[in-house]
């Protein structure tokens, strides 16, 4: 046989497509949801635990026959805490593997970096992480607590423990930012005064002239958002210069990525939080979350507030898909605005349709001996913060990040 | 008064830190002028190897101030052997090796050992000085850099092996024809430098959590302080720290953080400018 160009091409050209064919099929079978988290550096004792809680939600979606009946196909990038991953990977996602749905981000700064991308391609996106509030667009949902349901209740719980004036340590990013602005703001509700406030750049490990100012401040509470691997030695530092007992300590962050479990007793315990997830939670939803984590991890009890707050987000966001009916990401939106609601590992987490954020129980605790030992429940907090500022119904179009006016 | 005497406290344990820290590349750098651009990898690599002892169950103290120091200068001694002896005389040529030097040991490290944080606790508890607490290790720390200086001091100064040391540092030449072999005193230097460098990861270790690329981190602060000290070693070294660390410390209580870390930098571009070849090319002229 004699073989031409055309001929070539014509062959080539069927055989081409012959192999593509089920490949086409399948991905019209499957539905393709993007993740984007930092499974290693210095943030990734928040990120392993989240893609943990996203295999263990998708595994329990598809053993349930999927969604609309098609299974779910995870499409995962690890953004090695590296900001500038976050912004190729989130263009990767929407624009090369066209992807329904996008989960991911962990800290602010990479929530920013890629939410325009999601808005502008059009793909729906969940950001399931504790942070700072205030943002306002509708094509995101956000089901971590804010400062409102969060900083509202532990600021006036750690003031009553200890005293009126404050120091706080904040990360240096939007996130600590913010988040020290809203602290100020709730000492200063609770008649409290703001002695000082200092912020550290995320690589920052070493922190004893800053504990020295802050003895010579002499403050009767220390608030510390502090971020990732290397400001956990603040933690170490304040407890070996044997300060624990004389200032006590709380924090927004501190055991959100389950640092209450890497640090000893003795450096952790006392330390004020509030989360929405603690693993001590008595709740027959708790207990099945983590007896299906051990089953699908060999054992592995790594879970904490943030993991649990993406497993909330893919079962919201499955919820929204059967209500819907669809995958269309307006038909979705419109769904989840009903305000569906989900019972979850943290308890019952309901989508706020005007701010799409969530309503959730926050618990004040305190750290005892590597676990967190529960003072009070607050039930079913709103996210008031961005409720004052954001409406999605009235105004569709918002854009914005409101931050609080100083 | 308590509070002077706890700056103060603080003041030493910035200049000690940042002796340590400079130490085993002032040996390297100030005496074989070899630019050794994984200097900070040597550091992370010393503190890996405390941790890892120490999560194996040996005593943190033989860990650091035995195991690591052994370790990272056996790694030094292979790296003298297989690169650098042949690049001696080369300075860009040894910078680019040894930056591909430093690229492998964070490869290999992450390959172990996984791009994770990774940290011990603190083996010395903190005390009271009248109103404030300070931390027990800083003491440690200010101890051991003493202890380093004036036994490198010794060693140079009243040994016979710092002797030759110094002469072949000032001319191979000379040295060998009066019958010392160059070769191996440049060797047992490069091991003595990756020694001191390992050392002093490993002290750090329990003070701040450990990821592969922490050694970059510590790079900038150490060529600082070894090229604004100029020429001599230890006082060269003593100075640059002195200066610098105290004024770190000072601007980080007056102001934050990451002001002190831009008044290091400022303060270098200051000394640099105005005494080009480094402190001690002014003062303290011709001492060690």
């Amino acid at each position: 046989m004699t073989m031409n160009r055309r001929k070539f091409l014509a062959t080539s050209g069927v055989w081409g497509g012959v192999l593509l064919m089920p490949r086409i099929a399948l991905a019209a079978d499957t539905i393709k949801l993007g993740s984007v988290l930092d499974q290693s550096g210095p943030f990734d004792a928040y990120g392993k635990p989240m893609y943990k809680a996203l295999q263990l939600a998708v595994g329990k979606i598809n053993e349930g026959g999927g969604l609309l009946g098609r299974k779910i196909e995870v499409i995962s990038y690890d953004t090695q805490s590296d900001m500038a991953l976050y912004t190729q990977y989130g263009q990767q996602l929407t624009r090369q593997d066209r992807v329904d749905v996008v989960h991911g981000g962990i800290l602010s700064a990479s929530r920013e970096a890629i939410r325009q991308t999601m808005r502008k391609t059009k793909t729906l996106y969940f950001y399931n992480v504790l942070y700072e509030g205030g943002v306002c667009d509708r094509n995101i949902f956000i089901n971590g607590v804010t400062p409102s349901q969060q900083v509202e209740a532990l600021v006036p719980y750690a003031m009553g423990q200890s005293g009126k004036k404050v120091y706080i340590l904040a990360a240096d990013y939007n996130y600590g930012q913010i988040t020290a602005k809203w602290i100020q703001k709730y000492v200063a509700d609770n008649d409290g005064e703001t002695v000082s406030v200092d912020f550290f750049p995320l690589d920052v490990s070493d922190f004893g002239s800053t504990i020295t100012k802050i003895q010579s401040v002499g403050p009767d509470l220390v608030i510390a958002p502090l971020v990732g691997g290397a400001h956990l030695s603040f933690f170490r530092q304040w407890a070996a210069a044997g300060m624990k007992t004389r200032i006590p300590l709380a924090s927004t962050t501190m055991g959100v990525g389950n640092e209450h479990k890497v640090l000893t007793p003795e450096e952790g315990n006392g330390i004020m939080v509030a989360y929405n997830y603690s693993q001590e939670l008595d709740t027959p939803e708790n207990n099945a979350f983590r007896n299906a984590w051990a089953d699908r991890f060999d054992g592995d009890q790594s879970m904490h507030e943030i993991a649990v707050s993406q497993y909330h987000g893919i079962m919201t966001w499955a919820a929204g898909v059967r209500k819907a009916g669809s995958l269309e990401r307006d038909a979705i939106i419109t769904a989840l605005e009903t305000g569906i609601s989900i019972d979850g590992p943290g308890g019952k987490v309901t989508v706020d349709p005007k701010t799409h954020h969530a309503i959730l129980d926050v618990h004040i605790m305190e750290i005892e001996n590597q676990g967190m030992k529960l003072i009070e429940t607050l039930p079913q907090r709103q996210p008031t913060d961005t409720q004052a500022v954001c409406d999605l119904q009235a105004n569709p179009d918002d854009n914005t990040q409101y931050e609080i006016k100083t | 008064m308590d509070l002077f005497f706890v700056i103060f406290v603080e003041i030493l344990y910035g200049i000690a830190s940042l002796a340590l820290i400079s130490i085993g590349l002032a040996v390297v750098f100030g005496m074989m002028k070899v630019i050794n651009l994984a200097h900070g990898e040597f550091m992370m690599l010393g503190g890996y190897a405390t941790i890892t002892a120490v999560n194996l169950g040996i005593n943190v103290f033989v860990a650091m101030l035995i195991i690591a120091p052994l370790l990272v200068g056996v790694i030094g001694l292979l790296v003298e052997r297989l690169v650098i002896r042949h690049l001696y005389g080369r300075l860009v040529d040894t910078m680019l090796a040894t930056w591909g030097l430093s690229l492998f040991f964070i490869g290999i490290v992450t390959m172990i050992f996984g791009n994770t944080t990774t940290s011990i606790t603190t083996p010395i508890r903190g005390f009271a000085v009248g109103n404030y607490q300070i931390n027990g290790y800083n003491f440690f720390i200010i101890f051991m850099a003493c202890l380093l200086l004036i036994a490198i001091y010794a060693v140079l100064k009243i040994t016979r092996l710092g002797l030759i040391a110094r002469g072949t540092m000032q001319s191979a030449d000379i040295a060998a024809s009066l019958g010392y072999n160059s070769d191996h005193i440049y060797m047992v230097t490069f091991f003595c430098g990756a020694s001191l460098t390992g050392l002093a990861g490993a002290i750090f270790a329990p003070l701040v959590g450990l990821v592969p690329t922490s050694g970059s981190a510590y790079m900038a602060e150490a060529f600082i302080t070894v090229v604004a000290g100029g020429p001599s070693l230890i006082i060269g070294l003593l100075s640059g720290a002195t200066a610098f660390g105290a004024i770190n410390q000072i601007v980080t209580f007056t102001s934050s953080a990451v002001l002190g870390e831009v008044a290091i930098l400022v303060a270098a571009v200051i000394i640099l400018r105005l005494i080009p070849k480094g402190i001690t090319s002014r003062f303290f002229k011709g001492k060690m």
